[in-house]
């Protein structure tokens, strides 16, 4: 009796699940692809963190910046593939010789999605909107244009509307990077009309000229834009839309890529790749790097502040030991800080390279021929740039030690981090650097500069030789001329060792094949105007 | 019994002040500016500075708290730091979409828990309840992230069976009413977006369920044994009553207190404790989006979001104490 009850149960048990799994099957109608049309259908974007807010000129991160992108438009924009500036809604520019005037021709007939005709008082409204705000309400605005309106370092002087579709800009002093800075994501220009209207809640609301138009946003869930169909540029975009959708895990992420819930994902674990690359389904798509990942020294410190020192580990780290290891190979070796997307690379420049007994003379030289001990400081968060920054710590750790330089590795929370890097309490560290316009200047005057000594200039390198060739560089109209400062800039640098480059890695992305036409931007996001799903 | 209620509700109020305070202090102890990790790495030492004295935490921490007690007291939960939208705008969704999981995981739970541990006290020491015990200790112990992933590859890639991420499929989204997306799909009539949602609950609602689910069996099995010993028990059996009445009738209303009580407990926990769940499984919900705010010590969203889901909880546990009463007539407030 007992028994037969029991069995009985059992039996049910497993029926019963045999069952729920036969339902669930035959309900289950294949969710792979539903695109239709001409390469159109909507494309779903798996992502790992969802966006701040929807003004661009409000925010500072990339997943903010890539839904934005896809609803707004800028001045001048970027090539596909690198950051060369190109035409966007400024049909043509003239700078006058002293470079202190741009004078902007925009496309004509544009209008915002709201119906408001983008025209130059539209350019003039969102600049005056910025430049009279703050540092809490437009961060890069300042960053990248010197200040606001009555701050002393402010380049933008005014800006004008000559007529309907003519806008000039007339600035305080030359500034080189003038051009790409406006192509930035955070200055894409908004409807003025939707701006006053939204007033504080604007940022949910966004209204531009671009290719898509914002839809919904479920907040940490999906953000989702569609086609514009009064679209100014004939043809584009090609798909019916695109979802945002946020699935924190990467591996989960590439699961539901694999089940095909979604058609395109970035944030690929390097070692998930060869079991991408075996799937026919997918492919991978790779990010040109605009980024740095880089083992810096506080200059002013014992015994760092000898460049024998520099220069010897400089010697002691395996870049290409540190690429295999940590970043599965989706990164290039550092000689420099600027990345090849970058115009003004020194192609030329030898780096260090491993070498033990080279590292050993050096440091005799510099008197230290037994090694010494030395805090060795690593990043407590994962960026693009540096996937595991305790892990290649210990890597360098190790190689440290062959010469007798014992290293102890030190961390801190992250915003206390860069808060004691800024002022110069570490000795050696682990840190990298994404760029934003992609101007050589962004890199080098930013981060080895001695103006910016106690912000971004961990190291806190000061040489008046490099100084010059920046300054020099800054207010330079001429591109050729300005890569020849630059590259001569780089060598200096290269010879004083204030870092180790590590490396510039290339961020992965993969996605379903039918995706046409997808060129990941270096900057680290794109608008998906071209992409097509067939 | 009335009275017992408005006294329970009645202490409530000081258990959460108190808890707000301490939530308040701990947030303050961690290091790490909230301005600095709002703008990022790039930012300027003015933009931070402008920014703090924005956010107002530059004040001494006595007025910033009176600041936001006056808020709670008037009804606002404050507004977020990072995404400068008031807590109250942005929370429901996210709430909304834990206590869905949380309900499913903790049905999962229950039937399947509290069937077992009946079953496994039932036949003692047979196979069955050996086997459900081992399966118990087991589920206890199971890394959820693992688990996760485990059932996102054989479930949905390999037997294509079960979606493996998301609250509904985005290629045909709920329109949210309520945000209760099984309330949402049956308000419009959607029962092809029902079945959808369904099906994207089943995965996340295992992994959640699975811990309470083993610890509801054992307690289930442990009470049942008790009261199965007990006289009454005896009685029943004696006077030729089928055995099937006597575990689901007789004895599992005297075994139910303890289980109840553990349900209660593991149904709060679930409210808070989702976050792994809902990172493998792209659920928006409560968890991450506390986890998130500590991330960038985003406060008032730490304070409120501690305080809603720590009140639910308490409420939960109210609610059960009351139910006692109504399983069993002894218990009298």
């Amino acid at each position: 009796m007992k028994r037969s009850i029991l069995t009985a149960l059992a039996l049910i048990l497993v029926l019963s699940l045999g069952l729920a799994g036969c339902k669930s099957s035959s309900e289950s109608t294949g969710g792979k692809g539903s695109s239709g049309g001409d390469g159109g259908g909507v494309m779903i974007y798996g992502r790992g963190g969802d966006a701040v807010g929807l003004d661009p000129a409000h925010e500072t991160d990339g997943e903010s910046f890539i839904v934005t992108e896809q609803v707004m438009e800028t001045l001048t924009g970027y090539k596909k593939e690198n950051t060369d500036v190109v035409p966007e809604l400024a049909k043509s520019w003239k700078i006058s010789d002293d470079g202190k005037t741009y004078t902007f021709t925009l496309e004509k007939g544009v209008k915002f999605h709201d119906g408001t005709d983008f025209n130059a008082d539209a350019v003039v409204k969102n600049f005056d909107r910025w430049m009279n705000g703050d540092a809490a309400k437009f961060p890069y605005y300042a960053s990248m244009f010197g200040g606001y309106k009555n701050d002393p370092g402010h380049v933008i002087k005014e800006v004008k509307a000559v007529d309907e579709n003519t806008v000039k800009f007339t600035l305080k002093r030359p500034q080189a990077p003038f051009l790409k800075n406006l192509a930035m994501s955070p200055f894409a220009i908004s409807s003025p009309a939707a701006i006053d209207q939204y007033g504080d809640k604007y940022g949910e609301h966004p209204v531009g000229t671009g290719p898509f138009k914002f839809k919904e946003w479920k907040r940490g869930d999906t953000i989702s834009v569609v086609k514009n169909e009064k679209y100014w540029q004939k043809g584009l975009p090609k798909l019916d839309g695109v979802t945002f959708k946020v699935i924190k895990d990467n591996s989960s992420r590439l699961n539901a890529l694999t089940k095909g819930e979604v058609d395109l994902i970035d944030g690929v674990n390097p070692s998930d790749l060869d079991k991408i690359k075996s799937d026919k389904n997918l492919q991978i798509f790779e990010r040109p790097s605009m980024n740095v990942a880089y083992f810096g020294f506080n200059v002013e410190k014992a015994p760092f502040n000898k460049k024998e020192v520099r220069q010897a580990i400089s010697h002691l780290v395996n870049k290409d030991e540190l690429i295999k290891n940590f970043y599965n190979g989706t990164a290039e070796p550092a000689a420099t800080p600027l990345p090849s997307s970058i115009a003004g690379q020194n192609k030329d420049i030898q780096d260090y390279g491993y070498d033990e007994a080279k590292a050993k003379e050096l440091l005799k030289k510099a008197g230290y021929p037994n090694g010494f001990k030395m805090d060795l400081w690593a990043m407590p968060v994962s960026r693009p740039y540096m996937p595991n920054g305790q892990k290649i710590a210990e890597a360098i750790q190790a190689n440290l030690a062959k010469v007798g330089i014992k290293a102890n590795i030190v961390t801190f929370e992250w915003g206390t981090y860069l808060e004691k890097l800024r002022k110069g309490e570490s000795p050696a560290f682990l840190i990298g650097w994404t760029g934003d316009n992609g101007d050589a200047d962004n890199f080098l005057y930013a981060l080895l500069d001695k103006d910016t000594i106690d912000s971004n200039n961990y190291a806190r390198y000061k040489s008046e030789p490099v100084h010059k060739l920046l300054i020099e560089a800054q207010s330079t109209a001429d591109e050729g001329k300005r890569e020849e400062l630059y590259k001569k800039a780089q060598e200096i640098i290269h010879e004083d060792a204030p870092w180790v480059p590590l490396v510039h890695a290339k961020p992965q992305l993969a996605g379903v094949n039918s995706i046409k036409d997808f060129y990941p931007h270096p900057k680290g996001s794109q608008s998906f105007i071209d992409v097509s799903m067939k | 019994m009335f009275s017992y209620t408005i006294r329970r509700i009645g202490l409530l109020i000081p258990v959460l002040l108190g808890m707000t305070f301490i939530v308040f202090m701990m947030i303050r102890a961690i290091p790490g500016n909230p301005a600095q990790l709002i703008l990022g790495q790039q930012a300027s030492k003015e933009a931070i500075e402008t920014l703090t004295k924005q956010l107002g935490l530059d004040q001494p921490w006595y007025s910033q708290f009176v600041h936001y007690l006056t808020g709670l007291f008037q009804g606002d939960l404050g507004t977020s730091l990072k995404t400068r939208t008031p807590i109250s705008d942005e929370l429901w969704p996210y709430l909304a979409a834990t206590i869905e999981l949380s309900l499913v995981a903790i049905l999962i739970a229950v039937v399947v828990g509290v069937n077992a541990g009946i079953i496994s006290a039932w036949f003692q020491n047979s196979w069955f309840d050996y086997a459900v015990m081992l399966i118990a200790l087991i589920g206890v112990s199971m890394p959820i992230f693992w688990l996760g992933l485990m059932e996102q590859y054989f479930v949905s890639i390999k037997w294509d069976l079960l979606p493996t991420t998301g609250r509904d499929n985005i290629r045909m989204p709920v329109e949210a009413i309520t945000h209760l997306y099984l309330l949402d799909t049956l308000l419009e009539g959607r029962f092809d977006q029902f079945i959808e949602v369904v099906k994207h609950l089943i995965l996340p609602g295992i992994a959640l369920g699975t811990i309470p689910m083993a610890i509801i069996a054992r307690m289930t099995r442990s009470s049942m044994l008790e009261v199965m010993r007990s006289d009454y028990i005896r009685t029943a059996k004696a006077k030729g009553l089928k055995m099937f009445w006597v575990v689901y009738k007789h004895s599992l209303k005297n075994a139910m207190i303890p289980v109840i009580t553990v349900i209660g407990l593991q149904t709060g926990l679930l409210l808070g404790g989702a976050i792994l769940t809902e990172t493998i499984f792209g659920w928006p919900g409560v968890g991450t989006y506390i986890y998130e705010a500590i991330q960038s010590r985003d406060y008032p969203v730490i304070q409120s979001g501690i305080l809603v889901v720590a009140t639910l909880f308490v409420l939960i546990n109210l609610f059960v104490d009351i139910l006692y009463a109504a399983i069993d007539p002894r218990i009298k407030y």
